[in-house]
């Protein structure tokens, strides 16, 4: 099968230390990927360097000649200003930047895809609601209804689970599941190894370096888990920037 | 009725450097509630004002150069605050030293400097006159300047408004869709500079934020979305400019001062018996607490 994302050698560094290197690996397209690993395994690092938020220092990625506009990302909720006065609406329809942009108008067919998509996520009615009245589960449908409307090849998730309700997990799952259903290619930052390994038939284990990736059964062994604790608890905040690629 | 005309318009009336001056502050008000709102949702209230004290060196470099003449002056501290707003990107983006603190530090080192330079070949008058401004020199040309630096923010902000918007709410939204985010960003430094050096003539460069940042935080506390704040702002920093000239023709005070106390006064107003999040608010009982 083909790539719909090829990792080489990526090495990521903030101010100089490390967060990933190294990385090398493929994601078929179509897989329904999780991305688990310890604290501080550099697993957000890792999409936020295919979106190309963060420089890389080497390597390459290559997103088998799609542009970035493809992709639909999903940032964590606390990289999100909350309280900054847009209404869902509005935020929906960022969806649509990739026809819209910063400066054209929404056609009425956008308005209608949004008001779909707010329905689509269980918001029916809060359209016109400002973001900061919201819970962080109905916050996370809003950053949802925004990646539906953007019809994305490929989907990054970060942690798009993390301190949200049981129910709305359960709702936003059957979406994820849907897009795989689709044949989109979906990567998902997760925190709950029994989700992964219920939900996800592919996983990618990181610990800073890439520890182990591809069907999740085996990817998530024993000893693989035990090998990336064993690798974050040897990790030196201190350490200078990465020698190993002078060999 | 007489003696309420003598006392409210009488003095634009009568004397042509009060005309001016309402008309600079007028225009300076109106372009720049905008910048003052964004500033506050950006969260750089304080690194706005650390903007605005650094233009004083360049100021003084004008002033060392050609005198007390607005061209020079203004040339300077733009070039200096578009410097500062740049250096404090980059050291924050290459050192681990935060944003709020290289601002801070280029704020104290530009004022210092400004300072020193201005004392080296002017008087006090001519120190007190770039710091906290002078009204009574608003000549044709800083009319001009004012108006050309409203028109540019109005415009400007219209064309920035989207993607300055997603910029605050969600930072990573434009790099995703392959935007450089951080030209928007710029593009508004830019915007907030060009209207501190307008009116640094009128205000000073000690209070150049006040008609800026003081209405806007007003406006805060009557409503949240992002127009109407700006619509809110706008009539707060012209009632500011108005009764503050007032004040200052009736008292004989200076001019600058008198329009940011009325604008802080309004900012107080504003506090305590706002619609929204106001000590009023807080002190009133929610009404399903009553039986």
């Amino acid at each position: 099968m083909s790539a719909a994302l090829r990792l080489r050698d990526l090495t990521v560094a903030y101010e100089r230390h490390p967060a990933i290197h190294h990385v090398s690996l493929d994601v078929a397209e179509g897989a329904l990927t999780a991305v688990v690993g310890p604290n501080g395994a550099g697993k957000s690092t890792l999409l936020k360097a295919v979106i190309g938020e963060v420089g890389r220092v080497e390597g390459s990625v290559d997103l088998a000649g799609r542009s970035r506009a493809k992709i639909a990302y999903l940032p964590q909720i606390s990289d999100v200003d909350r309280s900054f006065p847009i209404s869902v609406l509005e935020v929906v329809l960022l969806g649509k930047w990739a026809r819209i942009g910063g400066f054209g108008g929404a056609s009425a067919k956008d308005r209608h895809d949004a008001i779909h998509a707010i329905e689509a996520v269980g918001l029916r009615g809060f359209e016109q609601r400002p973001i900061s009245t919201l819970s962080a589960g109905q916050f996370q449908r809003v950053l949802f209804a925004r990646v539906l409307l953007q019809d994305a090849e490929i989907i990054l998730l970060d942690e798009p689970f993390n301190a949200i309700d049981a129910r709305t997990t359960a709702d936003l799952m059957d979406l994820v599941q849907r897009w795989h259903a689709d044949c989109r290619t979906v990567l998902c930052v997760l925190h709950d190894l029994d989700q992964a390994r219920t939900r996800f038939p592919d996983a990618i284990l990181l610990a800073r370096e890439l520890v182990a990736a591809g069907p999740t059964a085996e990817t998530l062994s024993a000893a693989n888990l035990l090998r990336a604790r064993a690798m974050a608890e040897a990790w030196d905040e201190d350490a200078d920037a990465c020698l190993r690629a002078a060999d | 009725m007489q003696t309420v005309y003598d006392f409210l318009i009488g003095p634009f009336v009568e004397f042509g450097f009060m005309r001016r001056a309402l008309v600079a502050c007028l225009a300076l008000s109106v372009g720049s509630s905008t910048i003052g709102v964004f500033l506050i949702l950006r969260r750089m209230s304080l690194m706005g004002d650390a903007l605005a004290h650094s233009l004083l060196p360049g100021a003084a470099v004008g002033f060392l150069l050609g005198g007390l003449s607005l061209p020079a002056m203004g040339a300077g501290g733009f070039a200096a605050g578009i410097l500062v707003a740049l250096l404090s990107g980059v050291v924050a983006r290459f050192t681990s030293l935060r944003e709020d603190a290289s601002f801070a530090a280029s704020y104290l080192t530009a004022l210092a400097l400004g300072v020193t330079m201005v004392s080296l070949k002017g008087s006090s008058v001519d120190l007190m006159h770039i710091l906290f401004g002078s009204i009574l020199a608003v000549d044709d040309l800083s009319l001009l300047l004012v108006a050309v630096t409203a028109t540019i923010t109005l415009i400007g902000m219209a064309i920035i408004y989207r993607p300055l918007v997603v910029e605050c709410f969600n930072p990573g939204f434009l790099v995703a869709m392959g935007e450089r985010g951080s030209v928007f960003h710029y593009a508004f430094l830019a915007l907030a500079v060009l209207n501190m050096v307008a009116a640094f003539q009128a205000i000073g460069t000690l209070m150049a934020l006040g008609l800026v940042l003081l209405p806007a935080i007003a406006a805060s506390f009557w409503t949240r979305d992002v127009p109407s704040m700006a619509l809110v702002a706008a009539p707060i920093a012209l009632f500011s400019s108005y009764v503050g000239l007032l004040v200052s023709f009736h008292s004989d005070l200076p001019s600058g001062p008198s329009i940011v106390l009325t604008a802080a006064a309004c900012y107080v107003a504003s506090l305590l018996l706002g619609a929204r999040d106001s000590v009023r608010q807080r002190l009133s009982r929610p009404a399903h607490l009553h039986g």
